[in-house]
């Protein structure tokens, strides 16, 4: 029993089927992300002010990796149109550099951006000692200036038994440069380029804390929604990697042998869904690194 | 039948068929032009790729979700009707079955009982109803009656059925982790569903609310699948002449429901992958700031939505509703014009109604969410869109009515489910406008009557169309009828006990009782008020005994389905002289469904055609001149 129009199209619709297939799923791709956007806006508008962080995404790092993924968009067109011209050459070198792509996005975000997160520390402090902290928020300044108050201080935490210990009261920390200069107009607005911790060492008496942590996924909404967003979409470009080298590897060339058209419909499916992966990026950019 | 000769293949016999003529005969005929070769039994029916097969699998499955689901209710109503008295006979086995802290000396705990309510909604809709309705159905039937070799992707299709399969063991090995299943009801509401089933006596994984979520998500996953498989079915494999307003409605109902699945559950996916955060990584998606549990602060970051929740959840929670009735409403169409012998009346009404149907259904979710304060704009809105949801839902169901009308019915079993499906289908729907207003709701929400208002729709609503399904098409998938005698023993005590059961929820809403209490209204001194002699409280006993009865009365149901598997009547290909091309097919089709592609002519019921020998003419039966002359005569009395 053969299905058919599995290569070729159907006459009235003008369609092979795993086109349609991927299409929809597609649409219910939409609609999942959609429904993780939704809770970003929902959160996001909901969120107290001063609870909704700015500037703590290395914007740089992001910006090339949004470029990686955008270049692996256009070669695996390449890929695709190196097959309908029947040049494999072309496609197997052309499918190695979006699986170099997708690899070096993944790796970007394990090995630094994720990471970088795990070793940041912040407490939110509790609205009655705000005034205490002065010194480390400059929201006098900020309020003179019309800007939105800061409630967090944030930096490289010294004794991270304090955590767990219910015995030790306050949080030593490396100041970030935002609460070691709190006043300096650079740190009004995020910065583009990353600032590093300071030497500047402040103390935060746990009692004066309202929750305090790493930048992990429980610290705030907006990691929690940054990490679930980002984990999502990592897992979808590690599906993605993996079908580019399942068909990269001599099955590829192999089905190529036997019909050239089916691995060019093959890559023209697995292509249209890295170009929504691709897509859903192109949202989470801004979202979370630029606004 | 001179014109039919023309056909490649000729499965129609040279009379007209009664049931068990056997006419069509020999099923390995058709094999013979394949390349057909016995597979290994686990091949052929634990991990197939025919979709009739997995069709098969999937209803056997949701058949045994839908008993169990409902022996969980059988449970239920002890205690809602004898509250805190052991339960006779099997309490304390269930007790040691279950664990400490479900029936101890055979009486049920608060937290036992939470786990049976939220386990029943959930394993009657996504295990029981959606698997059989859409997936069981859908499977089977839709490529045969859009004359396809199989699905499109029925390599997919075996990972659908696979997905719900262990999702479905998730959520029964959820009931046996410490703690027991989920406890926050079908509809998993946070915070409560985040705080639930955690602390020292709980594992962080291994725990009931915690596997709810992990099995939702492969059931998402299935349904998912499932759903771009039968669209693109649809969309890609009609036979030759299977033009889009030739497709029988069934088909038409079950591409909206597939449409409804793919586009409503990934939102609740999100949304319980959220949820999963909260429990597992300390996340506050769904937590709002401030929060106190048991007298102590939460040590979470706070800032989350509780509503973000169940905004997410009933954005596929009201789609879901049309999922479980559209697949009926197919079902019931077919049935009824197989039955009434004429073409169903207004098929292009009924068509554009599930299309209008489909896309309002994405837009009314919110009328599930009147008491959250939500504000008055938003609420007029979904007031709105709701009372519009009405109209399509009364033309399909005025259509069935009035297909009725002049039609000589045969009551066989499959039509008195399918006729008892109509008034228990309306009292459903009607008694769903109050819930629709938002003034009339803050009286009646999260009371029986809620209750009993959807329990009409998917009950002797869904189910009974899902039996009147297995009656209808158990000949084309096994080669033989079941008995009719017992189906009808089936259907009437079902019938009654359902009216038994749920009339009375009307009652006790109104007079107040709530959906979730544990001990059935007996510790409330307005429930003391009589209506028809008895008081809120009281009205438990009946409804309780009648579920008991209708628990019995699947009995013979059960039997008849599995003795007429082996020892039912012998059918030949089209046992009810019905028109659509599945009945083209031999009983049980082979491997790859038919010998040739079928071609089809006409539209799905041509019932009654003037100037044929046979009241019924087949989809893929070639025009004549007297045909031509009997649809112009019909499109002048139209025009």
């Amino acid at each position: 029993m053969e299905i058919p129009y599995t290569v070729t199209a159907r006459p009235d619709t003008g369609l092979w089927n795993a086109k349609v297939g991927i299409w929809l799923f597609l649409a219910s791709e939409v609609m999942l992300f959609g429904g993780l956007f939704s809770a970003y806006v929902f959160l996001r508008l909901d969120a107290l002010p001063g609870h909704w962080p700015h500037g703590l995404l290395n914007v740089p790092v992001g910006t090339m990796n949004t470029a990686i993924l955008i270049a692996s968009s256009v070669t695996v067109v390449m890929a695709w149109a190196s097959l309908k011209m029947r040049r494999f050459n072309a496609y197997w070198w052309y499918m190695l550099v979006t699986i170099l792509c997708g690899l070096i996005f993944l790796g970007v975000k394990l090995a630094y951006e994720w990471p970088e997160k795990f070793v940041h520390f912040g407490a939110r402090i509790k609205t009655e000692a705000l005034e205490k902290y002065e010194p480390y928020l400059g929201n006098k300044h900020l309020l003179a200036k019309g800007r939105e108050r800061r409630i967090e201080i944030t930096g490289h935490l010294h004794n991270h038994e304090a955590l767990h210990d219910p015995n030790i009261h306050e949080y030593e920390i490396a100041l970030d440069k935002v609460n070691a200069e709190p006043t300096n107009p650079e740190s009004d607005r995020p910065h583009f380029w990353p600032v590093h911790a300071t030497d500047k060492i402040a103390h935060i008496d746990k009692k004066d804390v309202e929750f305090a942590g790493m930048f992990l996924p429980n610290f705030s909404t907006y990691f929690a929604t940054y990490f679930t967003i980002t984990g999502l979409h990592g897992l979808h470009v590690l599906g993605g990697v993996l079908v580019f080298i399942y068909l990269w590897l001599p099955v590829g060339a192999n089905l190529y042998k036997r019909n050239p058209e089916h691995l060019a419909n093959r890559v023209e499916v697995a292509g249209l869904f890295w170009h929504f992966v691709d897509l859903v990026w192109i949202f989470v950019f801004p979202l979370f690194y630029l606004l | 039948m001179d014109a039919s000769s023309g056909l490649a293949t000729d499965p129609h016999p040279s009379h007209p068929p009664s049931p068990g003529s056997g006419a069509a005969g020999d099923p390995h005929h058709h094999d013979a032009g394949h390349d057909h070769h016995e597979l290994p039994f686990w091949r052929k029916y634990i991990i197939s790729t025919d979709h009739k097969v997995i069709g098969i699998q999937y209803g056997i499955t949701g058949l045994f979700f839908l008993l169990f689901g409902f022996m969980l209710m059988m449970l239920m109503r002890w205690q809602l009707a004898y509250p805190g008295q052991e339960l006779p006979l099997i309490g304390n086995a269930l007790g040691r079955l279950f664990g400490p802290g479900s029936m101890p000396d055979g009486k049920m705990t608060p937290e036992f009982y939470n786990s049976l309510g939220a386990m029943h909604g959930t394993i009657m809709i996504f295990l029981g109803i959606v698997p059989i309705a859409f997936a069981a159905f859908g499977n089977f039937v839709v490529p045969l009656q859009i004359g396809a070799p199989d699905m499109t992707f029925p390599k997919i299709n075996m990972a659908s059925y696979q997905a719900f399969f262990v999702g479905g063991v998730v959520m029964l090995i959820s009931f046996f982790v410490p703690g027991g299943a989920a406890k926050g009801g079908w509809t998993s509401y946070t915070p409560l569903a985040v705080i639930s089933d955690k602390g020292p006596t709980y594992d962080p994984f291994w725990n009931g609310q915690t596997l709810w979520l992990v099995g939702f998500i492969l059931l998402i996953t299935s349904s998912l699948l499932g759903a771009v498989n039968f669209i693109a079915t649809i969309i890609q494999l009609r036979a030759k002449g299977m033009t889009w307003m030739r497709l029988p409605f069934f088909v038409w109902a079950q591409f909206v429901t597939a449409f409804l699945l793919l586009l409503a559950f990934p939102p609740l996916e999100s949304a319980v992958v959220m949820q999963l955060m909260d429990r597992i990584a300390g996340t506050s998606f769904f937590m709002p700031s401030g929060l106190v549990v048991n007298g102590a602060p939460v040590n979470i970051s706070g800032g989350g939505s509780p509503l973000l929740w169940q905004h997410l959840f009933w954005f596929l929670g009201h789609p879901e509703v049309y999922v479980l009735i559209l697949p009926g409403m197919g079902i019931v169409a077919e049935i009824i014009a197989n039955n009434t012998r004429k073409p169903l009346w207004g098929y292009k009404s009924l068509v554009f109604a599930a299309l209008v149907l489909g896309f309002l259904s994405f837009i009314v979710w919110a009328h599930h969410m009147w008491l959250t304060g939500m504000g008055n704009v938003v609420s007029a809105f979904f007031q709105t869109t709701t009372m519009i949801i009405s109209i399509p839902s009364v033309i399909i169901l005025s259509a069935f009515f009035i297909s009725l009308w002049g039609g000589s019915i045969r009551f066989n079993v499959p039509m008195l489910f399918a006729t008892a499906f109509l008034p228990m289908f309306g009292i459903g729907g009607l008694t769903g406008i109050p819930l629709a207003f938002n003034s009339a709701d803050l009286y009646l929400h999260d009371t029986y009557y809620v209750i009993a208002h959807f329990h009409y729709i998917v009950a002797p609503g869904t189910i009974f169309a899902v039996f009147a399904g297995i009656y209808f098409w158990f000949p084309k998938a096994t080669g033989r009828m079941m008995n009719e005698f017992w189906g009808k023993v089936h259907f009437w005590p079902s019938l009654i006990c359902m009216n038994v059961i749920f009339l009375p929820m009307f009652l006790q809403g109104m007079l107040g009782m709530h959906r979730r209490w544990y001990d059935g209204g007996q510790g409330w001194t307005l429930s003391g008020e009589k209506v028809w002699g008895l008081s809120g409280f009281e009205w438990n006993t009946p409804i309780s005994i009648a579920a008991w009865v209708m628990g019995l009365a699947q009995i013979p149901f059960i039997i008849n389905f599995f003795w007429s598997m082996k020892h039912g009547k012998k059918v030949g290909a089209n046992p009810w002289e019905a028109t659509t091309l599945e009945w083209t097919a031999p009983s049980p089709p082979p491997h790859g469904n038919f010998a040739t592609t079928p071609v089809v002519y006409r539209g799905p019921y041509e019932y009654s055609l003037p100037g044929r020998e046979t009241d019924f003419t087949m989809q893929s039966e070639p025009m004549r001149e007297s045909d031509r002359k009997a649809y112009e005569a019909a499109a002048a009395v139209h025009h």
